[in-house]
């Protein structure tokens, strides 16, 4: 099992437990874990509204590439630890981090 | 004031099909988008992107997908009101529907068609002190009329294409251009950066790196911005405009105050013909939300269908509809 935390737009946080092996994106876990995103792209790192904040990370996360760093530019409110949830498979190398949801909400 | 029988809010690919469905039973259509094109998502986000899962198509290029409905609808004369977002719906005696855009334009229209996706395409708001206060008072979000910027004092923010596009742009026409970009390269198209870096450096236009549009003071309209570095200084600059382009982000906009049933950003629909719980508004594509829905073009197409079915009943409400296949009646033009 893959542990990581969530901490949510209200500082709340909460620990994920992420089955091994599964074929899925930090995104659709944190869709899956009714998390108030937005996704609007629904995974192609072309709308930036699933953005969140790396706040710790033993592991190594995947590399940001060019196409995620464009639409990064474009978040007035990214910093050097932000990524597109969508761009993160899930695998033992998150295990253990910390993100912080900047995505905007659908409410 | 234009005149029509459906309204369809939202000329994305399942707004488009919706004229089909509704040509096809000789109903006329009004599109109104916020955005200046055609397509929604499609051609805002994803133009260039193979689509898989709509049928008949192996794969299709998504603007390939948006051309193709327009070719569809062509026989159907639909109308358009492109850039202008809805502001006002508003219900006639007769059960008819007036609409009013944020230009004023009108259309009243027997039915109303939301197909509005994740709702309209707005401008994504910096996190700067009085932003708001200012809009149109010297805060824009778009360089709609470039004469109103002409001799002015412009700062723009952003990384992006439309950020060096403009700045390009505005350093011809405007007394003073300064670019505010947090980082200290451009992810732009690498010659617009070139050239703003050579616009730089020959002193034509103020090219400020690594930091960002904080504040903005004025009375009655913007007078001055702050400019807030990494090292952790700060400036002041006198300006007239200030135009933050960071790109577009959907909203539910209005349309959250037209006392629809909604849930998380989506409209509550009958899923017998996709009817709202407002009568003559129905709701189709990624807009609704009902048990089990998919958000994918072909359940719009589907939805619209079913929409146009059911919306006929309030536009010839003498007229019995009995259903034909294309195949059978062909395609009559409107």
């Amino acid at each position: 099992m893959i542990n990581i935390t969530i901490e949510d737009r209200n500082g709340t946080r909460q620990d994920i437990v992420i089955p091994e092996g599964i074929n899925l994106s930090l995104m659709e876990v944190l869709k899956a874990s009714e998390y108030n995103i937005l996704a609007t792209c629904g995974g192609m790192g072309i709308c930036a509204t699933c953005h969140v904040q790396v706040l710790e990370a033993p592991g190594s996360l995947p590399p940001v590439n060019d196409t995620e760093l464009d639409m990064l530019d474009t978040l007035p409110e990214a910093g050097p630890d932000s990524r597109l949830s969508c761009q993160i498979r899930v695998n033992e190398n998150i295990a253990g981090a910390v993100f912080r949801i900047k995505g905007e909400s659908n409410e | 004031m234009i005149t029509t029988d459906i309204c369809i809010i939202g000329a994305g690919p399942v707004g488009l099909f919706a004229v089909f469905e509704a040509g096809l039973l000789k109903m006329r259509c009004h599109l109104i988008d916020a955005l200046p094109q055609v397509g929604g998502q499609l051609s805002e986000i994803y133009p260039q992107k193979p689509i898989y899962d709509i049928p008949g198509f192996p794969a299709i290029n998504a603007q390939d997908l948006v051309n193709n409905l327009l070719d569809q609808i062509n026989p159907f004369h639909p109308t358009f009101t492109l850039g202008e977002r809805v502001e006002k719906l508003e219900r006639q005696e007769d059960g008819s529907y007036l609409i009013t855009s944020n230009e004023n334009t009108q259309i009243h229209c027997q039915v109303v068609v939301i197909a509005a996706g994740l709702g309209s395409f707005e401008p994504r708001k910096p996190a700067v002190e009085r932003l708001e206060d200012f809009e149109g008072k010297g805060v824009a979000y778009m360089v709609k009329n470039p004469e109103l910027f002409r001799d002015k004092r412009i700062v723009l923010a952003g990384g992006g294409d439309s950020a060096l596009d403009w700045t390009l742009f505005l350093s011809e026409i405007a007394s003073k251009v300064t670019l505010v970009h947090r980082g200290e390269t451009f992810r732009g198209a690498p010659d617009s950066a070139e050239k703003v870096f050579s616009l730089a450096e020959q002193g034509r236009i103020n090219l400020i790196l690594n930091a960002n549009v904080t504040a903005l003071n004025g009375n009655g309209h913007l007078k001055e911005i702050s400019i807030s570095r990494k090292d952790k200084t700060v400036s002041n600059l006198d300006v007239d405009y200030f135009i933050p382009l960071f790109g577009l982000t959907p909203k539910l906009g209005p349309i959250a105050d037209w006392n629809l049933a909604v849930d998380k950003s989506a409209i509550e629909v009958n899923t017998q013909d996709f009817s709202t719980n407002v009568e003559r508004i129905y709701a189709i594509g990624d807009i609704n939300t009902y048990p089990g829905k998919l958000k994918l073009i072909l359940c719009g197409f589907h939805e619209a269908a079913l929409m146009a079915q059911s919306a006929f009943k309030y536009v010839f409400p003498e007229q019995k509809l009995s259903f034909k296949y294309t195949t059978v009646n062909g395609i009559h033009a409107l």
